[in-house]
């Protein structure tokens, strides 16, 4: 049997992190874990609290950012009405949560591996860093807008090693695409694994910088999604042949030379 | 409380079915219930050819709702019955094709194709095709198309019991349940989508890349009850009830106005246990409300006040 389900969580904890112009604009949620035997970094949820009743009808997805201690985390950033409203919720409230979904990303622990984030994208690698069995040989680079201390950057760059870029102007989005190529590069001299995951402008520098450097690369694309189980093809992509497939479950996760952005 | 139903020759062990493009090929649900507990289920829709469907976006979230312009996005009907349909529990649950075609050739040819497959309990006609041979109107729209369709399907469908589902885009419901009943459809189903559209004020571009979508959810539920009531008046074949069906107490509003069976859909993306349960959970309001049975039920609309 499958390990996906669906049940109701209670929400544990509702937390922002660090301080944007926006007030409240990040913050995690931190979930009962709802006893499923496994999980992969770069899977992800859909959550949708009971209090949404039938106002709002989709759950939303959202990467697993962290498990430990008989809870699972979700790193939000509040963009719209469903997420505005999951940032109210407060520890007792009820969630029906259905998971892990996806794939994840390729583990590799004795490949020097370059994690790609963009802003928000930072999430799955949270996980991916806690979980992995060769930190030594891992690299974060984040390009983030809103200040570092909204994102998990700091607790991560105790363990692996971390280089950031802030965005501000257009001179420095050019020196983030600039820096992105450099790094892309050198991974792939070292045969090394690349992971992505950001904004889709983001990954398709990524993916055109691997392309370039004769390597492949994972990409973990965040589309709109209804269902979450491949049913309702709401949140298809180009695969390398040109046909529609389901980033729910043929993804998030793709490598970066099978799919179109 | 025992919940069979039979009707036009299809018997499913309770009224629960779920709506085609809802539920996938019904084994993406599998993980989250066992697909034996469902009265029917409607496979997503099936051309003749593959098809890649829309591009995105295709959906939008709406108030109580979402639209939808997948374009009957499929691997074709040849796939289906090669690959899919052996793996479905179809001794156990009644499994239904909903065809989707652009004329009533195309309809028979698939009807026949399905004709004689065993674990297909019956067929259900999509008529929501904009016809371009006559001027860009939906079968879905014109009465004579939907007779003319509805015989095609059934000429071909080797006995099968052939469920033609209504759209509610038009002046008249009533005018194309006759056309469908005339037509020899063993049973309707209604209400397909409310046509409906979304823009973003920010981007200033619709959501949908196709602009105009279907709308479903608990927001068509009215428009969706009001529908089957008044076809239920005036045809004498059975009727399926679709349309914002989210808890047991939806579910038997449709089987009160007459219904025999009702379809699950945009609640099937609330969670994806939703229809799992809701047979039982019928069968307990019943008995609250002090139903006898549920043949007693359905129907049973009083309508003095």
């Amino acid at each position: 049997m499958s390990l996906r389900n669906c049940r109701n969580v209670k929400v544990l904890d509702v937390v922002p992190v660090g301080q944007s112009k926006r007030p409240g604009e990040f913050f995690e949620i931190k979930l009962e874990y709802p006893d499923w035997d496994g999980w992969k970094p770069g899977q992800f949820v859909m959550i949708r609290p009971v209090s949404w009743d039938l106002e709002i009808v989709w759950g939303r997805p959202f990467s697993i950012s962290s498990v430990g201690d008989g809870s699972l985390t979700l790193f939000i950033q509040k963009v719209g009405r469903g997420t505005s409203r999951l940032a109210q919720l407060k520890p007792g409230d009820e969630v029906a949560i259905w998971g892990p979904l996806g794939n994840g990303f390729a583990v590799e622990p004795e490949r020097p591996t370059l994690l790609l984030a963009g802003g928000i994208g930072i999430a799955p690698f949270r996980g991916y860093v806690e979980n992995h069995a060769g930190p030594e040989n891992l690299k974060l680079f984040l390009a983030h807008r809103v200040p570092l201390e909204c994102y998990p950057y700091d607790s991560l760059s105790r363990t692996v090693e971390c280089e950031s870029m802030m965005e501000r102007t257009p001179e420095d989005l050019q020196r983030i695409i600039a820096r992105l190529h450099e790094l892309v590069a050198e991974y792939a001299e070292r045969d090394g694994l690349i992971l992505c995951c950001g904004p889709t402008p983001f990954m398709r520098t990524v993916q055109s910088a691997a392309a370039e450097a004769g390597t492949r690369a994972q990409l973990s694309l965040e589309n709109r999604m209804g269902c979450g189980v491949g049913a309702c093809l709401g949140c298809v992509t180009k695969d390398g042949s040109g046909h529609n497939v389901q980033v729910c479950t043929r993804g998030p996760v793709f490598w970066s030379d099978n799919v179109e952005l | 409380m025992d919940m069979q139903t039979s009707f036009g020759g299809l018997t499913l062990k309770n009224p629960v079915m779920t709506a085609s493009g809802t539920f996938g090929f019904g084994l993406e649900f599998a993980p989250y219930g066992d697909l034996k507990r469902l009265g029917g289920l409607v496979a997503k829709g099936l051309s003749l050819k593959p098809r890649e469907g829309n591009p995105m976006p295709r959906l939008a979230e709406t108030p109580c709702g979402m639209l939808n312009a997948i374009g009957i996005q499929n691997p074709g009907v040849e796939h289906f019955v090669r690959t899919v349909l052996p793996s479905l529990p179809w001794k156990d649950v009644a499994v239904v094709a909903n065809l989707y075609a652009c004329d009533a050739e195309e309809f028979g040819e698939l009807a026949g194709v399905l004709a004689g497959e065993e674990g297909i309990a019956a067929l259900e006609v999509n008529v929501s095709c904009p016809n371009v041979k006559e001027g860009g109107i939906a079968f879905g729209q014109d009465p004579k198309q939907i007779g003319r369709v509805t015989e095609a399907v059934k000429r071909n469908a080797g006995g099968k019991h052939v469920m033609v589902k209504l759209s509610p885009n038009v002046t008249d419901i009533t005018v194309c349940a006759r056309a469908a009943a005339e037509g020899g459809a063993d049973s309707l189903s209604l209400i397909n989508t409310l046509s409906g559209m979304a823009v973003d004020i920010r981007r200033r571009r619709p959501r949908l890349a196709n602009v105009i979508g279907g709308l479903s959810g608990p927001a068509i539920k009215p428009v969706a009850l009001r529908c089957v009531h008044q076809v239920v008046q005036s045809v004498d074949i059975p009727v399926v009830g679709i349309g914002g069906i989210a808890s047991a107490e939806d579910a038997l509003e449709f089987l009160l106005v007459g219904a025999h069976a009702v379809q699950v859909g945009t609640a099937n993306f609330l969670r994806p246990d939703f229809s799992f349960g809701l047979a039982d959970d019928m069968a307990a309001l019943l008995e609250e409300i002090g139903a006898e049975s549920l043949e007693a039920f359905r129907g049973s609309l009083q309508m003095e006040f």
